[in-house]
């Protein structure tokens, strides 16, 4: 497999990383809640078939300028511009909780830009019957175990690495909860529901089973509304963050839907 | 010195078993708790204390904002001030504020504003809180990320709607305006009320209210020496900046107690310091740190602190405990300062002295503490403590952020309430 190769691209003046890994046809990896501090095993398995195009969305890790985001619109635009500048108008978009949740909001933007889309567990609807729980009212130990599985993933993920600066890593760990809660206060809802029947291409809709943020029903609800052939797939022993609790269970379903 | 008579409206009758079997006093504080009848002899007792907090000679009197809140029962500080406007006729009356952010659109408060400082002939003094995280972000739901842009914002349209005599149109990144023109325009108008910021530790608040010549205000309620520090490091921030050491540039609360011997001050107050410190500052920790509320030149600095004081090993910093519930540890703590009149006087004095406040804001009425203490703690410090205080600073500095109401003659006097006035 190749070496892990950076380069950048600028969205509204700010530059964006983008890690790339792998050879085959590219696909687009728009990672969760954390964003990407750190390469993840799950695009490790990715790239075992494809060139895995990670590109950082605004004020997650390798990646700034979430601020000069207001609307949801200032959001969609801003990922065009980063998808365009990744190589990635076309390619499959995979995308994990609120990554879900961008290229969710691209392919109903330009349905035709979008080959093929994986969902897992995104955001963007709140149902008052069956609420999500709220990633930002949680006290610091509780995150990990809200979102994964197994909390220590979570923890693993995020942890400084020893050369990583001691005061600037935490604060962009505290940045990317920011950009998060920028796009998704109060409670998630980006009206996507509104947008979605114009989806058309094949959309496979992953939840983890023991998601405790966002509850499985809601898979449903996002299969119903888009207009292309959809499929639905639980995840076992995985929380909300499916791709830090089973890269290699997730990697494998992911893959066989592209083949 | 100015002494200001703050009230924050506490729900007086909040369980035993409160901080045992109920989650949090904010945010989702159950409504079962909450008593509109208990209720209506909470607002009266209380209004009746600011009212006589105000006839008792107090500078000014003190309401503020909070939301699902079971410690303080204002979300409209307005509606209560434009009553007290009515009833006193001299105190300055400081409304501690408005969060500006949560006003859409935001020339709402230039008019309620406005308005108090009509009725009152001009005894306004405006306060523009950014708000805490439970009242803006959980219990109002705003965006924790835009918050701080939303206040500047409101703020700038605020203070341009009570300045601009001519009608404009307002084209914010979160306000548009076509037409703003307010009606009524403020008494205070040269060039506007005297404004107060009520603000945590962070270094940008400090240097926004320097640059607008604004009075800070440090509202804790764990006392003065936890407030040492904050307040050092805005003086040594005004310092910095090159702006002078007028200490009415600065604002403290206290929570206090007055007896006539420390025995009876301890039995007096021991309830109701218990019950806030309890059960009143009970607050799900869930809902302090909404992400984004806290600026990261903030965060920076609170990290690099700790950093270097890892590094250094200097556990010199005054620690001061801010979980104590006990009467004697509150006491030790400084939360609360208790005493005879004269111990009282000398005590903030020095306090006065250390934090270098002109401003002094008094908790009198804290937790359940009944009307008649409440009465009994205002009458003691209003006639032995604050003559004692009210020529601190004087001699040498100009108090530049008080009200300038209409002179007494020109102000209207309210009718009296009876049959025959009626007719």
């Amino acid at each position: 497999m190749s070496e892990l190769e950076t380069s950048k691209v600028g969205v509204n003046g700010h530059e964006c990383r983008v890690w790339r890994k792998g050879t085959g046809p590219s696909i687009g990896y728009l990672a969760g809640l954390a964003g990407l501090p750190k390469w993840p095993l799950f695009a490790d398995a990715l790239a075992k078939e494809h060139q895995v195009i990670a590109p950082s969305v605004p004020g997650f890790p390798g990646a700034e300028g979430h601020r000069e985001l207001d609307t949801t619109l200032d959001w969609i635009v801003a990922m065009r511009e980063l998808l365009n500048g990744a190589d990635l108008e076309g390619p499959p978009l995979v995308g994990v909780s609120i990554g879900a949740t961008l290229a969710a909001e691209v392919a109903a933007m330009w349905p035709h830009k979008v080959e093929k889309l994986v969902l897992v567990a995104p955001f963007g609807i709140y149902d008052e019957a069956e609420p999500t729980e709220s990633p930002w009212a949680q006290q610091g130990q509780e995150f990990a175990g809200l979102f994964c599985n197994n909390a220590d993933a979570y923890s693993d993920f995020i942890r400084r690495p020893n050369d990583a600066d001691p005061v600037e890593w935490p604060i962009e760990m505290a940045r990317a909860r920011e950009a998060s809660a920028r796009l998704l206060w109060p409670m998630g809802d980006t009206r996507i529901a509104r947008r979605l029947h114009r989806i058309i291409c094949p959309t496979l809709i992953i939840w983890g089973a023991d998601d405790r943020v966002i509850p499985r029903s809601y898979a449903k609800k996002f299969a119903e509304a888009i207009s292309g052939p959809t499929e639905l797939v639980e995840i076992a022993n995985a929380g909300h963050l499916v791709d830090l609790d089973q890269p290699e269970a997730l990697a494998e379903e992911v893959l066989r839907f592209l083949r | 010195m100015k002494q200001l008579w703050f009230h924050l409206m506490p729900y007086t009758d909040l369980p035993e078993d409160f901080r045992d079997n109920h989650p949090s006093v904010w945010v989702d504080v159950h409504s079962s708790l909450f008593d509109p009848r208990k209720a209506h002899g909470m607002y009266n007792d209380f209004m009746d204390e600011l009212e006589y907090a105000a006839d008792c000679g107090f500078d000014g009197i003190c309401v503020n904002e909070h939301h699902s809140n079971g410690y303080g029962l204002m979300p409209s500080p307005n509606l209560i001030a434009s009553s007290l406007a009515r009833r006193t006729s001299d105190a300055a009356l400081c409304v501690m504020g408005n969060s500006l952010a949560l006003y859409n659109p935001p020339t709402r408060v230039a008019e309620e504003f406005a308005m108090i400082d009509c009725i009152s002939g001009g005894r306004l003094i405006a306060g523009f809180p950014v708000g805490t995280p439970m009242d803006t972000c959980y219990a109002y739901g705003q965006n924790p990320s835009m918050l701080r842009e939303r206040y500047l914002e409101a703020h700038d349209l605020v203070m341009k709607a009570w300045k601009e005599p001519e009608t404009f149109s307002f084209n914010g990144r979160y306000n548009q305006q076509r037409y703003v023109n307010i009606w009524p325009r403020p008494v205070q108008n040269d060039p506007h009320p005297p404004v107060w910021i009520p603000g945590g530790g962070s270094v940008e608040t400090w240097q926004w209210c320097a640059e607008m010549d604004y009075v800070y205000c440090y509202l804790s309620y764990y006392g003065y020496k936890a407030g040492m520090a904050t307040m050092k490091g805005f003086w040594e921030e005004m310092d910095r900046l090159g702006k002078d050491k007028n200490p009415y540039r600065a604002g403290f609360l206290q929570f206090v107690g007055v007896a006539e011997t420390e025995e009876e001050a301890y039995k007096l107050y021991k309830e109701p310091a218990e019950y806030f410190y309890g059960r009143c500052l009970h607050v799900d920790p869930r809902y302090a740190t909404p992400p984004g509320y806290t600026t990261e030149a903030t965060m920076r600095a609170g990290i690099q602190g700790q950093v270097s004081r890892v590094a250094s090993d200097n556990k010199t910093a005054l620690a001061v405990d801010k979980k104590a519930r006990e009467f004697d540890a509150i006491l030790d703590n400084g939360y609360v300062i208790i005493g005879t009149p004269d111990q009282v006087a000398d005590k903030l004095k020095e306090v006065a002295r250390e934090l270098h406040v002109g401003q002094l804001m008094l908790l009198l009425q804290y937790g359940n503490m009944s009307r008649d203490v409440a009465m009994y703690n205002t009458k003691l410090y209003a006639d032995h403590v604050l003559p004692q205080l009210k020529d601190m600073w004087d001699d040498e500095w100009e108090n530049r952020w008080w009200p300038k109401p209409m002179a007494q003659g020109q102000r209207s006097i309210p009718l009296p309430r009876t049959l025959e006035a009626a007719e």
